[in-house]
Order: C-alpha cells, then structure tokens, then sequence
C-alpha cells in the first residue's frame, strides 16, 4: 500500500500532509507564545505604579531588525515562486538572501543583548541610583572587600522610580558623562540581566525563544539550500513542498516579531 | 508475517502478489529500537509506560507504608533506599523532605511518563492508524522522534532522584515559590524534563491530527469513523493546544530557577525569615494560571481514551451497533472545547476572586453534561444485550460504575462552597483518583486484553485475566474508597506523617484541648489502605505474567478478526505487515454494524462490500 498525499494534495482538504502538519505546529506555537505574550499581560498589569519601564529598548535598532525580518519573509516567498517556476538558480539567490538576512537579525539581537549585560544600576550608599554603561573595573575591584571602583558612562538620580520612564520628555536631555565609583559607596551593583526587573525577564525570555526559532529556520532553510537541494533533480514537486512549508514556519517567525516589536519596544 | 497474510479471508486472494512490496527485513535495531513503523512505536510506547507505572506503583506503595507507619524503617525495601539516596532515607525510613519527592514523582510519572503515554500515545499509534485504513502515520520519522523525546524526558526525570537534593519536592503541580525556593536541582531536572515529555506530546497531536484528516481510507467518512478514533481525535487538539502554555511556564520557571528571574516570585518574598534577594514583581497566581491551563484538558486526555476504548470493546461484547454514536461524537466534540474554560476550578482558593470563582463553576457544572451523555450511552448500550462476558469486557464494565463514581464525586469539588472544605483533602485524592486509577487504568487494562491478539497473534489467559480483573477491582476499591471519608473528616495530602500532626489522640496527648482533630478510625483507615494497596500489587502479577507468557504461550488466534469485530484493524493479517493493508480498504459503512437483520454473520466488517 503506497502512502498517499506526500506530494499532490487530498482532495477533500486541498492539503499535503507535509503542509497540514506544520499549520497544526504553528497552532501549537500560537499557544506556546500566547502563554508567553499573556505572561507579559499580567506581570505589566501587576507591576507597581511607576515601576513598569518604558523605552529600555533603543526603538531604531528594533526598527532596523523589523525590516531585516520582512524583507526575509519576502525573499522566501520569491525562493518558493522561483521553485513554482522551476528556475533553480533563482530559488537559490533568494535563500541565499534569506539565511544572509537570519543571521543579520541574530548579530543585530546579540549586539542589544550585549547593551544589556554591560548596562549596570548601581544603589550607592547614601540612598541615590547611579545608572550606566560599564567603561571599566579596577583591577583591585572587589565589592566584598570595598576595593577598587568602576567607572560607568551615566548619571545618578535621586529615585529608582526615574530610571523607569526613558519616553518621557525629560528623559532626552539627561547628560552622561563617565563616572568613578569606589567600592566603599555602593551597596549593589546589578545589571540589567533577566533578574534585575521582570520586564527584563520577559524581554529575554520571549526574544531569546523568537531568536531559537529564528536559528531553527535558518539551519532547516539552509539544509534545503545546501545538502537538501538535491532533492530538486530527483523530485523537484516535493522539494518545492519542503521550500514552501519551511517558508511557512518563516512568516509565523517574522509574525511574532511583529508582535514582540511593539509589545516590547514601543509600548 | 508470511503464513499469517495467506490467513485474510478477505484479502486471501492478493496473497503472494503484495509481498514483494514490503521492504526488506530490517536489522535489529531498525526493527525494534529505531523504528518508524506506526505499530511497533505504539507498542515501544505502550511497555516503556507501563514500566513507569509500576515504578510510579511502587513509590506509592512507600508512601503508604510512611503514612501507615510514620518514621519507621521501610520494610524489605529499606535497606535500598538507604543506600541509593543515602541520608534522606536513614535507618530505611523515609525523611520528609524524601516523601514529598516521590509524592511529586509519583504524580509526575503517573500522569506524564505513564497513563498520557499509554492511553493516548501507545494506543492511538497502534490502533489508530489501522482503524482507519491508513498504512502508517502521516510522519512516520516525526513518529520516532517523539518516542526518542519521551525516553530522554523520562531519563531525565528519574536521574534527578540520585542528584544531591533529590528529586523535585513541590508536588506534580510545581507550585511557585515553593518549587522555586527548595533547594534542590530535582526542580530544574524536573522542568528540563517536562520540555522533552511536552515536545514528544506535541509531535505525536500534530501526527495523529494530520493522519486522522489525511490518511483515512477510500469511503472512511467522518462519521464512520469508530468512537475511539474521534476520542483520540478530539484528544490530540486538547495536547496541542493545552500543552505549551505549560511548556512556557516551564520555561519561565526554568528562568526562575536558572537566571535568577521572578516570574512567579512576588515582592516581598521570605524564605527562612530573611527577603529572597530577588527583583520581584512576579505573580504566583500566574503560574497556576497556565499550569491549570494545561492541567484541566489534561484530565480530558487522560479520561476521554479511556472512553474511546470503552466503546469499541462494549459494541464489541453486546454484539449490537452503540446506542447514540452521534451523541456520543458531538459530546466528545463539547468536551474537548470546554475543557479549555474551567481550569480555575483548581485555583477556588488562591483569592483570585468570588466572580471568576462564579464564572468557572458555571463552566464546570456545564461541562459534566456531555460527560454524562457519554456514560449514559455505554449504559443504554448494554439494554437488552446478550453480553459476552470475556475480560476485555469485564475490565470495560469496571469502567462505567468506577468513572462514575470518580465523576459524580467530582460534582462537589466543582461548586465553589463545598470545595472550600474539600480542597487539598484526601476527598480530593479519592475523586480523581476514582476516574483516572479504576477509570481509565481498567479502560487500559481492557484495552490491552482485546488489541492484544491483533499484536501477537495469541490470546492472553482467560482465567488469569478474570483473577487480575476481580483482584484490581476489589483491592482499587479497598485502597481509594476509604480516602472519601478520610477526607470529609478534615485530613489533608501531602502530610508526610499521614496526618498523625493533628489526630486528636496525639494531640490530647500533648496536654492540648482538641477541637476537630482526626479520630483514631479515620487514622486507622491508612492501614487499611496500605494492605489493600500491597494486595493491588500482588494481583497484578498474574497479568504482567500473562503480558509476556501469552507472547509464545498464549493460545493461538483462529482467525484475523478472533473477536468477531467490524472496525478495520481487525480485517487484516495479524500480525499486521508494514505499511499494515496489501491496498487501501474501501470503506462501505459505519463501525458498529453489529446483529444487522437479514446477514448470515452477527458483525458486518466496514469493508465488507455490500451484496
């Protein structure tokens, strides 16, 4: 008994079977990410008044990675159509693009990541909050001990609750300049890591799981570019299936960038 | 295979033609262990869980002993214990700390490592597929990878009881902050391994969905499609789409526990009278929130199987179509979409609001509705029926009155006042362990005697299927009935000296006035409990017995269909071959034609054409 609809697709439901399992797997990743964007719904409603932060997030650099990200899932859509149309050298161009616009995304995510991990808030000890980007440590720097200092490129302000807002108005003419300070004045020194506020915890969780499935696709689209082509001499319908339900998997990804772009910048 | 493809009667004439079709014989390790063929997956499946469910048994069985006998050496098995976990099981007798983890475990294993696995996993992949006419999965690869996925889970999970700590402690629900805050990394294990279990679940819905709307066969109409197959149906839409909002509440309690996050840490937290030094900010409530999200479909998933094999065995046995298929189909259908809307019945008591309370208990009354038109259709289906008594359907009739009364106790934990004095007592423990131990275990149970022959081509023992069947009904009752009282009574789980704390003996004797303390019977009744629970295993003997004597032993199937059944699986060779049909089936009827007036046989097959 031959197995049926592996290529050409049943008539009752217009699917191949390829392509009807990957929407009930988008449908299970809606729920997955759902959980996730619901996460954030109800730890924002459930953050103290002042204390949920707006514009941590630099919105240009997000903007830049929202465009990588369409203008991938427009290269392949051209990959697919060019395989429709059989022109093989066509299909491999768009890919091409495709996975060079993937790893574009994920060198642009790792470099905001980086921001993050070297932006620090230190509680001083006469009550103030200093706030910034790590320039460097003393080589006796020791927090336990009291030795040595940092020197941060930031500010200080009087209250936690004024590092929260970065949208409003005054947050724009804050001046930074490099600051020195000797271990004996703080009292802790965190950066803006997972831990430091739950915003920030949902931040990395939600785009570290977008940025695993962005990795994902890129490896599946680049398996079909490279060893995986082969297929296209042997039976190109089928490969032209691969292409377009690995696509599938691409929009969805590029879909929850949409969403996470304004939930979490710009919101 | 070759002997038995010459004994179709109905394909007898394809005979020598198709064989040279099937692929060549694999080596071993393709065969068994690395398989994709749909049939041996389900049966990999099906002996891995009942493996855990033995060991899930078995580490009840030393908390029955503690609560029995609190603090004092575990008979025979104390000695291992103790050398194994070391000092949480000094002397051989179990800490606190140790039976809270196999308390954890034992729901762990139970629900995820073995009844999911076995009632929806093992045997859907096996039954499923041939019941519809279908040569194998829809992704056969996809098929293996979740049986490779559900085997690291499980390692992952039973590693985790020899890492210092020991295993998770916070109960199968993992409620934060607890589950955050003990320390041990049996918690972070216990999430790890949840990933694995989860994405093996999802792979295997996605592949039993898209095989049930693709791969049926020729004229196999949804309505003609046998109950078990709409309840396997129904149930894979409630995993794909119930589990990954656990999934990422595992995540996130992973990030809790890992990166130091306060997901579901609020602010303000103490733990041992100091301020965790944590960011705060997070909602304890959220994470019951999704782990109940998932945690209601789950008990859909682990009961509507167990229907579904009810089904097929009581129109097998009462010879006769089943009284309401389309009821029975548009109640599966209800219950699958209202299982997603009453997931806060669990959460009465967390102050989330007497309004949701209000909505959610409205749900739940709705919800037991569609539950009681299934329970009724079994029944009316047994009206006036010459029943066949054999031990499919003797564990299949076990089912009703036993589900019945894990449902109908339920009623009360579903109204939000009563639930104030049931909730977190051993009421609770009694209600679901009704529907899901002498409910869907006896729907397995049944299972397996009835699809065992189509597996092996031999017969399971008679006898020995009766002693295991009135053994397991006797000894379930003996162990599960006692706990309905001991939980009206006042008596909460998860003590780890069986509630000794606050029985009025003990407390009297401590000089202390006593005010509703636990009376010595209702203490008393853990022995009980704890033989009837040592005899539940001992008469389970006979049956693993029986599984793997029968294999080489049993007693030979005289034909293909030897239950005389209409559904397809049984209308080719038994074994069934690769790819199980020599060509797709041509489906002509509905399954359960049974005693049709005018045929010469009381069973008319779905693919018998029409004269």
């Amino acid at each position: 008994m031959d197995f049926p609809y592996i290529v050409e697709p049943r008539r009752d439901t217009g699917l191949y079977n390829a392509k009807l399992g990957i929407w009930l797997f988008l449908a299970s990743e809606v729920m997955l990410f759902g959980a996730l964007f619901s996460a954030y719904v109800l730890l924002r409603v459930g953050a103290e008044p002042g204390m949920w932060p707006h514009g941590w997030l630099n919105v240009y650099i997000g903007t830049a990675n929202t465009i990588v990200l369409i203008t991938s899932s427009i290269t392949t859509v051209m990959a697919w159509v060019s395989c429709k149309l059989r022109q093989y050298g066509r299909f491999k161009f768009f890919h091409a693009l495709t996975i060079l616009l993937a790893m574009t995304f994920v060198c642009i995510k790792s470099y905001e990541y980086h921001d993050k991990f070297t932006h620090y808030e230190i509680t001083l000890a006469n009550g103030k909050f200093a706030d910034g980007h790590l320039v460097e440590r003393s080589k006796d720097f020791d927090l336990a001990k009291q030795t040595g200092s940092v020197t941060i490129h930031g500010y200080e302000v009087e209250r936690e609750v004024e590092l929260m807002d970065m949208q409003r108005p005054e947050a724009r003419h804050i001046q930074r300049e490099e600051i020195i300070i000797p271990a004996a004045e703080i009292k802790k020194l965190e950066r803006y890591g997972p831990w430091h506020h739950t915003y920030l915890a949902i931040y990395f969780t939600l785009t570290a799981l977008h940025a695993l499935h962005v990795v994902c696709g890129a490896v599946v689209i680049g398996f079909l570019w490279g060893p995986g082509s082969r297929m296209w001499k042997t039976d190109p319908e089928r490969f032209t299936n691969r292409v377009e339900v690995s696509g599938l998997f691409w929009h969805f990804v590029d879909l929850i960038w949409i969403f996470l772009f304004p939930v979490l910048y710009l919101l | 295979m070759a002997d038995s493809v010459s004994n179709i009667p109905l394909h007898h004439d394809d005979g020598d033609g198709h064989r040279e079709h099937d692929h060549p014989e694999a080596g071993f390790w393709r065969q068994y262990i690395f398989s994709t063929d749909h049939k041996v997956i389900g049966i990999q499946y099906g002996l891995t869980a009942l493996c855990f469910m033995l060991f899930g048994f078995f580490l009840m069985l030393l908390m029955r002993w503690q609560m029995a006998h609190p603090g004092q050496p575990v008979p025979v098995f104390g000695w291992l214990l103790e050398k194994t976990l070391g000092q949480v099981a000094a002397r051989g007798a179990m800490s606190a700390d140790l039976y809270n983890s196999f308390g954890a475990m034992h729901g762990t294993i139970m629900v995820f490592l073995a009844i999911v696995p076995l009632a929806f996993v093992a045997f859907s992949n096996f039954v499923l597929p041939l019941q519809i006419g279908a040569p194998d999965m829809a992704f056969p690869r996809l098929n293996m990878a979740s049986y490779q996925a559900f085997v690291l889970g499980g390692v992952i999970m039973l590693t985790s009881f020899f890492i210092p700590g020991g295993a998770a402690q916070a109960g199968w629900t993992s409620y934060s902050p607890l589950a955050t805050m003990i320390p041990t990394d049996g918690q972070i294990f216990w999430l790890v391994a949840m990933v694995f279990i989860i994405t093996s679940g999802l792979l295997s819905a996605v592949n039993f969905i898209a095989t049930v709307i693709q791969l049926r066969a020729p004229g196999m109409t949804w309505m003609r499609l046998p109950f078990f197959v709409w309840a396997q149906f129904v149930t894979s839409f409630l995993i794909l789409l119930a589990f990954p909002p656990l999934e990422a509440a595992a995540v996130m309690q992973l990030m809790d526990k890992v990166a130091h996050t306060s997901f579901f840490l609020p602010t303000g937290l103490a733990v041992g009278g100091q301020y965790a030094n944590i960011s705060g900010g997070g909602s304890p409530l959220l994470w019951q929130h999704l782990f109940w999200f998932l945690g209601h479909p789950e008990v859909y998933v682990l009961i509507l199987p167990a229907m579904g094999i009810v089904c097929e065995i009581i129109a097998n046995n009462t010879r006769k179509p089943i009284w309401g298929y389309k009821s029975l189909v548009y109640s599966v259908l209800a219950l699958g979409f209202l299982s997603f809307l009453v997931w806060a019945h669990h959460m009465y008591l967390t102050g989330m609001g007497t309004k949701v309370a209000l909505f959610f208990q409205t749900t739940t009354m709705i919800i037991s509705i569609p539950s009681v038109i299934i329970l009724t259709c079994f029944l009316i289906s047994l009206w006036g029926s010459s029943i066949r008594f054999n031990t499919p359907m003797l564990f299949a009739l076990g089912f009703l009155p036993m589900f019945g009364i894990g449902g109908l106790t339920g009623l009360p934990l579903g109204f939000n006042i009563s639930d104030v004095h049931l909730h977190d007592t051993y009421y609770i423990i009694a209600h679901f362990h009704y529907v899901v131990a002498p409910g869907t275990i006896f729907a397995l149970f049944a299972g397996i005697y009835y699809w065992f022959p189509k597996m092996t081509g031999r017969m399971m023992n008679e006898f020995w299927g009766r002693v295991h069947f009135w053994g397991s009904l006797i000894f379930m009752n003996v162990v599960f009935m006692p706990m309905f009282a001991q939980g009206m009574a006042g008596m909460l789980r998860r003590m780890a000296d069986g509630g000794a704390n606050y029985s009025s003996a003990v407390n009297s004797k401590a000089g202390a006035e006593v005010i509703g303390g636990l009376s010595n019977n209702i203490i008393e009744l853990h022995t009980w409990i704890l033989w009837g629970a040592c005899l539940l295993g001992v008469v389970q003997i006979p049956f693993i017995i029986n599984l793997f004597w029968s294999i080489k032993h049993g007693k030979k199937v005289d034909s293909d269909n030897p239950w005389d059944a209409t559904t397809l699986e049984w209308q080719t060779a038994t074994p069934p071959p690769h790819t199980n049909f020599p060509e797709a089936p041509q489906v002509f009827r509905g399954p359960y034609e049974y005693s049709v007036p005018g045929h010469a046989r009381d069973f008319t097959p779905q693919n018998e054409p029409p004269k």
